[in-house]
């Protein structure tokens, strides 16, 4: 098989990279499988007490046997306690890796948090997720935060009916309540995702639900723990609008009743625009904008943010083609050290040849990263 | 095979169910009527939308058109007389790869232990479609054209993300040449950028080799978008089936009405004006008598619980099945 391709490495070369892999893995996972660490190691202070997780220049990184896949490439943003940040961006962008991160379950070994911090809230006192060993996330894991996948296939167990999978996730944060209690309770979680008949649905097995149903199984596993903070990555894609609607209604009714945030990540411009209070744009595993909803909406600065805009076939509105951005992202493994967007960008400026671009402050709550706004910059 | 026929596809009453087994002896307690009666044709060239709530049938009706699960009545017919319940295992062989599936589960459809050049070129290599020194080609130039790499080629499906595994979907599904294809929610979890890549590759398919599809989303602006005709489903039944245009502009049935009503607008200064949907989503293991939406319908009147409304054509082809439009039902005469 001849391969003309620059992204082309020798067996030999491969070998080499993999060795060099595992020696870095080894040493990361050694660290985070130890047991009985203080909790001194990983305490640490929130930047501003009014947020709930605070994302600080983390870097996930993926060591495969052609390169490390440079996921996450140095993310910061916030989440306030109490409100919605939804996160866009394009496919492949590094969402789902970064809420993993912070969940401590990239996939281990070759995936590894490198450097950042992660600083999450728990009222009293501030953990870095980043330093904490597996045991110790353990604990905080579907309690503090939960997340709902975006494969529900990935979280549930196809040999299990689906009573005993909720079953079990209630047991696991309420030790005290009986069998029939928690049944009671699994019923009722299947009620409120909105499937009927929740109680033969509490007998079935996850291949006998359709695609939406098992969504809004693992929704409803999410949720029964009243967690603080919930990531959603993508909990609506395989809903109709109907059902994807009062999904929406409970994620913001729980938001309202027990002041918990919401982390969600979604392609649907239209769910960003309703429930979220921030924006952050990502691509190519970093962070290009990030702002209100409504200004990243009804001001979209970043060329990547506007072409994204651009792209949203709209209802009622008739085009032969439909708008999508040249070109494609740059391999993960040889990210360039100029902008990540410049070679698709149609709006360069002369700076763009130069180093990556910093953070631009457009307002005090919209940042942009891109040289278009050099001067933009406000005095903050 | 038939290329004369202008129907790629004829589906004639095709029904669905799935027996419900309880207990340990795997009892069966009942039935899920996951597809009833549903009727429609497909011209050869074209893109039927199939709409309808989470749960309604639509990957049921996929499934059972392509055989994948056995059908419990009806026909389905391809190119005018080819029945795949009726092929010999060797003749459905070699017609499998002409009618694909792309799965709405991308996760549990790719095999875990192929990498991903294997799994876009394993078929394409049995069926001989290219000769094998190209095929290497070939595979890149499809991943190409969906929006992977050349250097993912080497790497496993758990390595990709969400989108990036469904793309690898589409390229399977593409790579081998077919003439019909059941797109189930096949840009669900793409962001629109890329989702538009690949609806224009869609199209451009479909004008250089005259392709079908039946596509399924429910996204609607995206149907809008890329269908020719558009049916909408309810609970195992087809309650409205019309052209893209006719159904958008003039909704009849009150389903339809209700679904495009909740349609979320990407512009945070615009207030939706829904109409919500009362009272709880029936179970299809024990549907609601007479019209199946007769529970949530604000338009119902007594005759709804008690007949099932006949599909009434509306005159171009746009057929509904609501009383409302059956002068015959006597809804109109009730109070
Ligand atoms: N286990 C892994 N090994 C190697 N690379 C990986 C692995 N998991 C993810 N990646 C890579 O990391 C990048 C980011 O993936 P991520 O799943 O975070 O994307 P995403 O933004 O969630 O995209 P999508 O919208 O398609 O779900 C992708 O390019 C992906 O190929
Ligand atoms: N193998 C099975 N055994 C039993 N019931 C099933 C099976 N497959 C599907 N069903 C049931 O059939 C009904 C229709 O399911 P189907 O997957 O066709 O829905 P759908 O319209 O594709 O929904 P979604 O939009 O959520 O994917 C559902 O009630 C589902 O529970
Ligand atoms: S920095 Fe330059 S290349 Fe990058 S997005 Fe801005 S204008 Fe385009
Ligand atoms: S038949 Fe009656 S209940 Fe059914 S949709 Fe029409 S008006 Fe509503
Ligand atoms: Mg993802
Ligand atoms: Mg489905």
């Amino acid at each position: 098989m001849a391969k003309k391709d620059s992204n082309f490495i020798t067996a030999r070369e491969s070998r080499r990279i993999s060795k060099e892999n595992l020696k870095i893995t080894r040493k990361l996972d050694k660290r985070l499988s130890r047991k009985h660490v203080p909790e001194s190691e990983f305490l640490t202070q929130m930047k501003d007490p009014g947020n709930v997780v605070e994302f600080d220049d983390l870097h996930t990184y993926f060591f495969t046997d052609v390169g490390t896949v440079k996921a996450v490439d140095g993310v910061s943003f916030n989440v306030p306690v109490g409100k919605t940040i939804g996160i866009v961006g394009e496919s492949g962008c590094g969402k789902s890796v970064t809420s993993l991160s912070l969940m401590q379950l990239v996939q281990r070994p070759n995936g590894q948090v490198v450097s950042g911090e992660m600083r999450l809230n728990l009222g009293d006192k501030a953990y870095d997720v980043a330093k904490m060993p597996i045991e110790a996330m353990q604990k905080i894991r579907g309690n503090v935060v939960s997340m709902i996948f975006q494969e529900p296939m990935t979280s549930l167990n196809p040999v299990f009916r689906i009573g005993f999978q909720l079953d079990e996730v209630i047991k696991l944060h309420n030790p005290d309540m009986n069998d029939e209690e928690v049944k009671q309770r699994s019923v009722e979680a299947i009620k409120m995702v909105g499937i009927p008949d929740a109680e033969g649905i509490y007998e079935r097995y996850p291949h006998e639900l359709s695609g939406g149903m098992r969504q809004r199984i693992v929704i409803a596993m999410a949720l029964v723990c009243n967690p603080r903070l919930i990531i959603a990555d993508e909990p609506t894609t395989a809903l109709d609008v109907t059902i994807q609607a009062q999904i929406l209604e409970l994620l913001r009714k729980l938001k309202g009743e027990i002041n918990a945030s919401i982390m969600l990540i979604t392609h649907d411009l239209g769910v960003i625009a309703e429930m979220a209070d921030y924006v952050v744009v990502m691509y190519a595993g970093r962070v290009v904008e990030k702002g209100l909803a409504d200004e990243v909406f009804l001001d979209p600065r970043h060329p990547y943010t506007i072409g994204l805009m651009e792209s949203k076939p709209v209802i009622n509105k008739k085009v032969d083609r439909l708008y999508s951005i040249p070109g494609s992202v740059p391999n993960p493994v040889n990210m360039p050290d100029y902008c990540y967007f410049r070679d698709r960008c149609e709006k360069c400026v002369a700076k763009c040849q130069g180093k990556y671009p910093p953070e631009m402050h457009v307002s005090s709550t919209h940042i942009v990263s891109c040289w278009r706004y050099e001067n933009a910059t406000d005095k903050r | 095979m038939s290329e004369t026929g202008t129907n790629v596809l004829e589906v004639r009453h095709l029904c669905k169910y799935f027996p419900i087994k309880s207990g340990l002896f795997g009892r069966v307690v009942g039935y899920v009527h996951a597809v009833e009666d549903v009727s429609f044709t497909l011209k050869r060239g074209t893109t039927m939308g199939l709409v309808g709530e989470s749960g309604c049938g639509k990957t049921t009706v996929g499934k059972t058109l392509l055989n994948l699960t056995p059908k419990t009545d009806g026909e389905v017919i391809f190119n005018g007389n080819v029945h795949l319940d009726r092929l010999s295992g060797r003749e459905l062989r070699s017609f499998r790869p002409k009618i694909q599936i792309i799965f709405q589960d991308p996760y549990s459809s790719l095999s875990p232990r192929l990498p991903v050049g294997e799994i876009i070129g394993e078929a394409v290599r049995e069926h001989h479609l290219v000769p094998d020194d190209q095929l290497d080609g070939y595979v890149s130039k499809i991943m190409k054209s969906c929006g992977l790499f050349d250097y993912q080629k080497d790497r496993y499906p758990h390595e990709f993300s969400g989108g990036q595994r469904q793309r690898i979907c589409i390229a399977r599904a593409i790579a081998l040449n077919p003439d019909f294809i059941v797109c189930d929610e096949p840009v669900s979890a793409l962001d629109v950028s890329i989702q538009a890549q690949i609806i224009n590759l869609l199209e451009d398919l479909q004008k250089e080799y005259n392709l079908t599809y039946l596509f399924i989303s429910h996204d609607l602006s995206v149907v809008q978008h890329i269908s020719d005709t558009v049916g909408v489903m309810y609970l195992g039944n087809m309650v409205e089936y019309a052209g893209k245009e006719d159904i958008f502009a003039r909704p009849l049935h009150p389903y339809t009405q209700a679904l495009f009503s909740a349609i979320p607008v990407p512009d945070p200064t615009v207030k939706m004006n829904r109409i919500i949907l009362e009272g709880s989503i029936p179970s299809p293991a024990n549907p609601p008598s007479g019209c199946k939406f007769h529970t949530r319908c604000r338009n119902c009147k007594g005759v709804c619980s008690q007949k099932a409304p006949r599909t009434m054509d509306m005159g171009g082809g746009h057929t509904v099945a609501c009383h409302i439009y059956d002068p015959e039902s006597g809804y109109a005469q009730e109070k």
